[in-house]
């Protein structure tokens, strides 16, 4: 069958199996920028926004979310023109092995579209599902404090 | 801060921008037409004989290409640990044995046109396996008349393979019994250190294929390129000169990536059908059939006297390596050679170990490297030994702990496979550390006061810690650098960047030695075609061996430059000229040259040459960091559930060469021990099944389980290490066990003497507390 997605601000459509998910179809279409292979939910290396909603795409079915737009992590920002929330990352040392990076930076930007002024607490939930075997998170969860910063400063 | 003008800088780690913006870096992130998917059996059973596999009605399914078992491929013994030559570790299996000897060891490999099509071809290879009896305790493993694990011929490197004993390790030093006898208080206590995994969010990933020569190239998540390259070789017998080992980024590591245990069989299907092949590890695959920590229980008893100085310390080891031996002779060294020398005012000291075999999955390298179980048990037991002298912990630890130009005994007797090398400290703050952390946890405050009546309750603890950096005589490194038309400089080496930040702290070194921006600094490491050899990543000798390599190729090339200097400038005493910002300044005479001037004149018009120089390093001691670790924990009594507050880990690492890595390393170590402290651990059917082999029911922490943590860096200068460095990346992960152990007892006066320390065990405790 053939699915059609907005990924990333393009028209796509992809041939799919019906019970193919949505990780594997990207990532065969090489958006390799989504990661991760635990197939439960449980890692978040693989999270996208899917209409604006940061989802694991390992347990989301690809043909579930046929027309969706989905940002990947190129679609946040690229190697040239970076979000804020990636400059951050590479300067508050939250960026180890960068596995995770994709996914959590995803959790982080879909946090601040909707709230732009969160909690401590609020920033820990919204990475809570983005395992980091390197960071240990305290970097991590700095960097977003930072990146808020410098939102607000209207950079 | 210490008039350097990169050396302790918060340079930006050079890949993370690509990292932070999805570029494909990682092993799986490329993919090559053709390619074929490699999918592998596993034994159902702990412990069988395979006494036939039918592959034929599997090699019938269209698209599947090749299967790979024991009849069909080298049987070569060697062993997984990617370990410098000779590997310490026994050469006990091949790519795949007749016998399995754990539920996940391998049995066949299937390789087909998909995944699908590999994952079908499986559950049509018929195997039929002769059960043998199996056993799961090491104890019981070395006993007379147990099943006898490793019964094959022309195994070698284990120590009593009748017992299942892969090794045993005695080391003495003075009269341990008299020691005892004078000693005015005497404690002994046991703690038993459980399976867990290093859980690298990227799982292992291998792909490999011929290049436009027919030469073999493995691009692989390795911490370890050159020693694949070198086993790879050895176990399919074919020359080293036709591998190419590439480390692309790799997604973490923590010891489990020192294995060799895809390379080899995607090579071999690359090698028989000529067209790429992908293997990649799912997370049930990395949980039962990579590698794990060593689970040990550990003894450790302590005489002292009446005024606090020990006068002997005996510490018995007895550590599961499962069903193969890798890296269980050094590991199990370390938790001796790692922790007793902490304490080098016991003239009588006595470290003894026992390494066996069991039918369970295999233990391997894992950060921490043996130390985190020997400081789990030593650490609590110096706090039992002070509360029995009536002394606080700081203070115990303050009067025995090893000083600046001491040693120990144990230095020279415990090596990694050999004998080790005396050595004598040359950097250390340990007063320092306990003073700075103390303050910070608010401990004299915090640790007269009197546990509450509620149902919450606080307590504190603390431990204090070593660890080493590379192995002294055995680990190298090397590095090649080289100048461009502008100035800016190629570092070859063949340091293995995992994710620590060691590419950018590399160019940091190199920016401070030849004076240019570290942005002028383009890193390619890791290549085993390209790059000079290197140890690769493990034992903590990152910055300090791969570092130090990097330091002395960029000496020399310094000098190569000042040479060529004299002649442009007309002076000839280089003592005079200082490289600066991509020039070389004569403070002398003031005269200006820059670096991009010296490249073109050289490549190309006058004493034509390229500037570029090799170097190695090679360290006779291992300098070791030291750490004094502090945590502050609320039990629920009603609960059971222990929850970290605060921690503070006080560190010397030497010169910190970028003190936010430096930082990452260190919070990622605590988070990683906290972990292994509270949740994390293998549970087995009673089949030896491992039962909770995903992040569901094995919990690591997540972003919510996270205590406040400060860290504080304490500088010393170890005049061994570049710029004065020291390691970092292991010695933080030994803290969380003894530290929360401590702080479990201040709260509520209980011991649990295995791990992890769950909810149901607290409420044991005080179960058995209160009875």
């Amino acid at each position: 069958m053939k699915v059609h997605y907005k990924i990333n601000g393009e028209e796509k459509e992809f041939d799919i199996q019906p019970g193919e998910l949505l990780l594997d179809v990207l990532r065969r279409n090489n958006y390799t920028e989504i990661k991760g292979n635990c197939y439960l939910g449980t890692c978040g290396a693989c999270a996208v926004l899917i209409n604006e909603v940061a989802k694991a795409t390992c347990t989301t079915l690809a043909a579930q979310v046929n027309n969706a737009e989905i940002i990947t992590i190129k679609g946040i920002g690229t190697i040239s023109e970076p979000h804020l929330l990636q400059k951050a990352f590479v300067e508050k040392g939250a960026v180890q092995c960068g596995f995770c990076t994709p996914g959590t930076i995803i959790s982080a930007y879909a946090l601040l579209k909707n709230n732009p002024d969160p909690t401590e607490e609020d920033i820990k939930r919204s990475i809570d599902g983005n395992l980091c075997r390197c960071t240990g998170y305290v970097q991590q969860i700095e960097a977003i404090k930072f990146a808020i910063k410098l939102l607000k400063g209207g950079k | 801060m210490n008039g350097f003008e990169y050396i302790g800088k918060n340079i930006g780690k050079i890949d993370a921008m690509a990292l932070a913006t999805g570029q494909p870096l990682f092993t799986d992130d490329i993919s090559f037409p053709n390619t074929l998917h490699i999918k592998i059996l596993y034994s159902p059973h702990a412990h069988a004989i395979i006494e036939d596999i039918d592959t034929s009605e599997a090699e019938k399914i269209p698209r599947v290409k090749l299967i790979l078992t024991y009849k069909n491929t080298p049987q070569v013994l060697h062993t997984t640990a990617g370990q410098g030559w000779p590997e310490p570790s026994p050469y006990d299996t091949c790519m795949f044995n007749k016998k399995v000897r754990y539920v996940g060891d391998r049995v066949a490999a299937v390789a087909a046109e998909t995944e699908e099509i590999a994952y079908e071809a499986l559950k049509h290879i018929k195997v039929n396996y002769k059960k043998l009896p199996a056993v799961f305790d090491p104890e019981e493993a070395m006993k007379e008349g147990a099943p006898v694990i490793h019964d094959e011929e022309g195994i070698s490197g284990v120590y009593n393979p009748k017992r299942n004993i892969v090794s045993h390790i005695e080391v003495k030093a003075g009269d341990i019994e008299k020691g005892f006898e004078e000693s005015d208080v005497v404690v002994e206590d046991t703690f038993e250190m459980q399976y867990a995994q290093h859980c690298p969010i990227e799982p292992h990933a291998t792909i490999t294929y011929l290049d436009e020569y027919g030469r073999l190239v493995i691009r692989t998540s390795t911490q370890v390129p050159f020693h694949v390259r070198r086993i790879v070789a050895q176990v399919l017998e074919i020359p080293v000169q036709n591998i190419r080992v590439i480390k692309p980024r790799i997604g973490g590591g923590f010891g489990v990536k020192q294995e060799i245990i895809l390379e080899e069989i995607s090579a071999f299907v690359t090698l028989k059908t000529h067209r790429p092949a992908r293997l990649v590890y799912t997370r049930e695959e990395e949980f039962v059939s990579s590698r794990t920590r060593h689970p040990m229980k550990v003894t450790v008893k302590i005489g002292a006297k009446k005024n606090g100085i020990f006068n002997a310390i005996k510490m018995y080891a007895l550590s599961n390596n499962g069903a193969y031996g890798t890296h269980g002779l050094t590991v199990t060294s370390n938790t001796g050679s790692k922790t007793l020398p902490l304490y080098n005012k016991a003239p009588n000291i006595e470290f003894i170990a026992d390494v066996a075999y069991t039918n369970l999955p295999v233990a391997g390298a894992y950060r921490g490297y043996g130390a985190t179980q020997g400081y789990a048990a030593l650490e609590q037991v110096v706090d039992e030994i002070a509360e029995k002298l009536g002394m606080g912990p700081a203070e115990i630890r303050k009067i025995n702990h090893i000083k600046v130009g001491e040693t120990s005994p144990i230095f020279k007797a415990l090596g990694e496979g050999r004998e080790g090398v005396t050595q004598y400290i040359q950097s250390e703050a340990t007063d320092k550390l306990l003073e700075l952390g103390t303050k910070e946890i608010g401990w004299y405050e915090k640790i007269r006061k009197p546990a509450k009546e509620a149902t919450k309750v606080r307590g504190i603890g603390m431990a204090l810690l070593m660890q080493g950096s590379g192995i002294p005589l055995i680990d190298m490194g090397a590095a090649t650098i080289k100048l461009n038309e502008d100035g800016s400089f190629n570092v070859l080496y063949g340091g293995t960047d995992i994710g620590t930040g060691l590419d950018t702290v590399v160019a940091q070194i190199v920016s401070e030695t030849l004076g240019v921006k570290p942005e002028q600094i383009i890193v390619y490491a890791a290549d085993t075609d390209v790059t000079p050899f290197d140890k690769g990543a493990y034992a903590s000798s990152g910055t300090f061996i791969s570092g130090g390599a990097v330091y002395n190729a960029a000496l020399k090339v310094r000098e190569q430059i000042l040479e060529v200097t004299k002649e442009i400038f007309g002076e000839f005493n280089t003592k005079d000229f200082i490289l600066k910002d991509g020039f070389v300044i004569s403070e002398k005479s003031g005269k200006k040259v820059s670096l991009s001037e010296i490249a073109y004149q050289t490549l190309y018009l006058k004493k034509q040459q390229q500037i570029m120089a090799t170097s190695s390093f090679v360290s006779d001691s291992s300098p070791p960091p030291f750490a004094a670790h502090f945590i502050e924990i609320e039990v629920d009594k009603e609960t059971g559930i222990i929850t970290p507050i605060k921690y503070v880990a006080a560190v010397d690492c030497g010169v910190a060469i970028n003190p936010e890595l430096a930082k990452g390393q260190i919070i990622g170590s605590i988070v990683n021990g906290i972990g292994y402290a509270l949740t994390e651990e293998y549970k087995f059917s009673q089949t030896g099944k491992l039962i909770n082999s995903n992040f569901m029911e094995y919990r690591i922490p997540s972003s919510r389980d996270i205590p406040d943590i400060k860290t504080i860096l304490v500088e010393t200068y170890e005049p061994k290490g570049p710029y004065g460095a020291k390691s970092v990346a292991e010695i933080n992960i030994n803290g969380p066990i003894p530290a929360i152990g401590n702080a479990l007892y201040n709260a509520l006066g209980i011991r649990i003497h295995k791990l992890p320390y769950t909810p149901e065990k607290v409420l044991e405790a005080l179960k058995n507390k209160g009875a």
